[in-house]
């Protein structure tokens, strides 16, 4: 799910990046009488004939004149309730039920009644045809603006980007949502709320253990299998030796000690580990830790390209509206209100401004993409020694690619400028356990600038996140305890739920589970938490 | 190219499973949240939803992360005056680096609130009770009855004519019945045109067209009358009355174990009839009715009679509240000090003029002592009714059960 949240603040705080973004960026009324005649539409109203004469506009620009790769798009209206809704179900049209989703929703709800919150404007769903909800409540421009971001930034993004097209199948989501809806369903009616509740109570409480990173290798066909076993054999035989034979062997008890231990090597998607390995699993509690594992992976990518999908989306819809100014197929009020949203999306607060809520990644992200423009189109002297690659390229192959092989982390880390850390006068605090004081580590001069960068990059890597925590051993054939190492990085320690997530993780193993703690040269840290 | 789908229609209530599965799971806090608010609210004010708090922790869903502690960095936007190794304090409580989780929303982070709907809030209150008698309120005794509509009748009073339904029916009859005649002139004239005039086709003519002028216009059976019919009606309203005795020997205490005993007792009622009226009855030895305020907080001082207030009640039903026309409920707190004949005249008064007209009577005791049988209890206890109860409670954590118990389902069979 991705979202523009509607910012309660008034536009007037908003940070230079917006007027400084290059390209169209002051409304300009057209020049030529005959532009009325081009106009998509007045007035701000819509209708669904609007709808999709405003998406065929965007359409258009989006395909012809950009380029820009989509999958078809469904569009649906929706009324602020179902947006609650679909808040609630982790922005997928349908998902299982279960009580921490009434709970999001009934948070949602209070604080949206309240009015402390706004509502999404949209919500997009990474599937095939690719799914966006636009709210009725809006107008004309924020329809066509929530269209330019959902269905062409978003949309394009999910079918580009390495990462969506490695770990997430548009094809099959939603029936794969529909059949676990199915399942669980059918389980609490086959085994009882309370049962398939505390299953998946345990599977939520390890899901941001359940993601793999790296493909595991496909398994090998039968043919592959008989020619390895074929290889194995011929090789067996090359190296065949009497004198292998006058050997002594070992003694039973002698062999079992020298076992490898399993699993040879430490394994960090635990969910996986439980699904495959857990000794006292029902079939059907496996495959719920399946569906929960399949989901944590199908939220994978969006988690690790945040700023890069968010900045995408919002550099298109800013992009493809100012060309329908330009085109003379929108007025000037029609831009305005849409500019005013764009201002209010990308705004970004200082550290000691109230409602400050970390780094934006709409801001970022759509900073570092025009500011990518910005270094193709008109590079500086600055520019041309930081990015000798681009500088001077064409931003359309720039943006694309880096769309398409990065996430946040390696695009921070690539091609954050330094004009961009003086706009946002970024810098960062050292938090070291062995200094009584925080301390100014680097801040946006010519001496900080890679530091800073480096920093940045790192706090959008996972690894900074999550804590290392892999399954180290599994008894197989002792007590049948599971062992889990957490390795510390640059000592920091768990927050005080680990007993709480080593209780669930127990509850699925059904024997001892442990959770030892060493640092990063693995000499033991702390105590060893031990459930069961 | 795009599809565009108006969802609007759809479902809107797809969270309401989801919504019910928290609810059921925090059943236990939710009604002790529930309870805390029963003691501030008035009693009217009572059967409304409200704004509930639970405790963060016990709905918090744990994950592995990073604790305090250890060594990071973290960047953040908005430098104004910090150059390279300054030092800042570390601020206090918060995570080390005022770092990203700062500032979250406003909303306390320490409990989750939010509002249940009346529904929800009487249900969570109420949970598994029922009112006796009820199904033969609702369904059996009926009394009162309510007209509705129920279609048309070909007869009727000329008040309730159904001018269009009578006018087509009318306009179908003519059509039904001059058919054949048109059907039959139309062949006359087409001989006419195929073979020329003749006096005796002239004469077949003028004839059906004469039959046709003749269909009349309006007839009796076209008309059509709003049939309309008396159907029963349960009676949906009821009155409560709350009977206390306020003499100097009930303190504060008990008048707010009495107070939740109302209470409860007029949530039930809300639930189950539309309109609900509350009746204070004090007594002290004299009866008086009075305004809830006064009821629960007006000090007043003299002896004990039950009677006064019985009667007084009595009165009031027989000019305010026939029994035919309300269900009326009756509640009574006393300390259960009654001297000299007083209880045995109540007694007999309660069980043989009063309880016939009621749906239930319910009388609470808060006894000084509880090991003591109190003279009015001793008298109660022998009034032998289904529609009838009696219980004693000496603490505020007694009154609730003691409703269930009351009204406990079974107590209707």
């Amino acid at each position: 799910m991705s979202a523009i949240l509607v910012t309660n603040t008034p536009a007037a705080t908003v940070p230079g990046t917006a007027g400084s973004a290059p390209g169209e960026s002051t409304p300009q009324l057209p020049l030529e009488l005959s532009a009325g005649e081009r106009l998509l539409s007045t007035g701000s109203e819509w209708t669904f004939e609007l709808l999709g004469r405003y998406d065929e506009a965007i359409h258009a620009i989006a395909a012809n004149e950009f380029g820009l790769d989509t999958y078809p798009n469904q569009i649906e209206v929706i009324a602020s309730e179902q947006m609650l809704d679909a808040y609630a179900s982790v922005g997928l049209p349908i998902s299982y039920p279960h009580w921490s989703y009434g709970k999001e929703f009934i948070r949602n709800e209070h604080l949206y009644r309240k009015g402390a919150r706004g509502l999404a404007y949209e919500i997009v769903i990474n599937s095939n045809p690719c799914i966006s909800y636009l709210m009725e409540e809006n107008s004309l421009p924020m329809q066509a603006l929530v269209i330019a971001h959902a269905c062409y930034g978003h949309n394009s993004f999910f079918k580009g980007n390495y990462l969506f097209r490695q770990w997430t199948n548009a094809d099959a989501i939603i029936d794969y949502m529909v059949f676990a809806r199915k399942y669980v369903l059918d389980c609490e009616e086959r085994h009882g709320h309370a049962a398939v509740e505390e299953t998946i109570d345990s599977c939520h409480a390890l899901m941001s253990h359940g993601v793999d990173r790296y493909r595991r290798p496909t398994p090998l066909s039968v043919s592959e299998e008989c020619d390895r076993q074929r290889e194995r054999e011929a090789h067996a035989w090359r190296q065949y030796d009497e004198i292998w034979r006058t050997v002594p062997r070992k003694s039973a008890s002698e062999r079992r000690q020298g076992e490898r231990p399993f699993p040879e090597e430490p394994q960090e998607n635990l969910l996986y580990f439980v699904e495959k390995h857990a000794p006292k699993l029902e079939p059907w509690q496996r495959e719920l830790v399946r569906i929960t594992r399949k989901l944590a992976q199908y939220f994978y990518p969006q988690g690790q390209t945040k700023v890069m999908n968010e900045g995408w989306a919002t550099f298109w819809h800013y992009t493809l509206l100012n060309r329908l100014f330009d085109h003379g197929q929108v007025d000037a009020g029609f831009m305005l209100e849409v500019l005013a949203s764009h201002t209010n999306v990308i705004t970004q607060r200082g550290y000691d401004q109230p409602g400050y809520g970390g780094i934006n990644p709409y801001a970022l992200g759509y900073g570092m993409m025009s500011d990518l423009r910005r270094i193709c189109e008109s590079p500086s002297d600055e520019d041309r020694h930081w990015f000798p690659d681009i500088a001077g390229g064409d931003w359309r192959q720039v943006l694309d690619f880096a769309m398409r092989n990065y996430k946040d982390e390696s695009f921070i880390g690539q091609f954050l400028s330094p004009k961009l850390m003086r706009e946002f006068h970024l810098f960062a605090v050292a938090d070291h356990a062995g200094e009584p004081e925080l301390r100014i580590d680097s801040i946006h001069n010519e001496d900080g600038y890679r530091r800073l960068r480096r920093l940045l990059a790192a706090q959008y890597n996972r690894d900074n996140q999550i804590p290392d925590i892999q399954v180290q051993h599994y008894e197989r054939r002792g007590d049948r305890s599971l062992t889990l190492r957490h390795r510390q990085h640059r000592g920091r320690p768990l927050n005080g739920e680990a007993s709480e997530v080593l209780k669930h993780l127990g509850r699925l193993w059904g024997f001892t589970v442990r959770l030892e703690t060493v640092d990063e040269q693995d000499r033991p840290v702390g105590e060893v938490l031990s459930v069961g | 190219m795009s599809i565009v789908i108006d969802r609007r229609l759809n479902d809107r209530n797809k969270s309401a499973s989801n919504r019910a599965r928290f609810l059921r799971r925090y059943k236990e806090q939710l009604k002790k949240a529930v309870t805390d608010m029963v003691g501030e609210r008035s009693i009217t004010d009572m059967d409304q939803g409200g704004t509930v708090s639970i405790p963060v922790k016990d709905i918090s869903e744990p994950s592995f992360g990073h604790g305090p502690g250890g060594d990071h960095e973290s960047v953040h936007p908005g430098n104004r005056s910090f150059q390279p190794g300054d030092r800042l304090p570390r601020p206090s409580g918060g995570q080390g680096g005022g770092g990203g989780e700062a500032g979250e929303g406003g909303d306390g982070r320490d409990s989750f609130t939010f509002a249940l709907s009346r529904e929800e809030f009487l249900s969570l209150f109420f949970d598994d009770l029922e009112l006796p008698h009820l199904v033969r309120n609702f369904l059996g005794e009926v009394r009162d009855h309510k007209w509705q509509r129920a279609g048309y009748t070909p007869s009727g009073v000329p008040a309730n004519l159904a001018v269009l339904r009578s006018l087509r029916t009318a306009m179908a009859r003519r059509i039904a019945l001059g058919s054949p005649i048109r059907r039959e002139l139309n062949r006359v004239e087409q001989q006419v045109t195929d073979e020329g005039a003749s006096p005796k086709l002239e004469a077949e003519r003028a004839l059906l067209e004469q039959r046709l002028r003749k269909i009349p216009f309006l007839d009796d059976m076209d008309l059509r009358y709003r049939h309309r019919v008396r159907v029963p009606q349960p009676i949906s309203r009821a009155v409560m009355f709350c009977l206390m005795d306020v003499s100097a020997s009930m303190t504060e205490e008990k008048k707010d174990l009495a107070k939740r005993f109302f209470t409860l007792l007029y949530l039930f009622l809300t639930r189950k009839y539309e309109r609900v009226q509350l009746v204070f009855i004090r007594h002290t030895d004299d009866a008086q009715e009075v305004d809830e305020d006064a009821f629960f907080h007006d000090p007043q001082s003299g002896g004990t009679v039950v009677l006064s207030a019985l009667k007084l009640m009595q009165e009031i039903i027989a000019e305010r509240f026939p029994s035919g026309q309300w269900n009326i409920y009756g509640a009574q707190v006393s300390d259960g000090d009654a001297f000299g004949a007083d209880p045995e005249k109540s007694r007999a008064l309660l069980a043989e003029q009063l309880l016939p007209q009621l749906r239930y009577f319910a009388y609470l005791e808060t006894p000084d002592n509880p090991e003591r049988l109190s003279p009015l209890m001793h008298a109660y206890s022998r009034i032998d009714s289904p529609h009838f109860a009696t219980r004693s409670v000496t603490e505020r954590g007694e009154v609730y059960p003691v409703l269930r118990d009351l009204f406990r389902k079974e107590a209707a069979a």
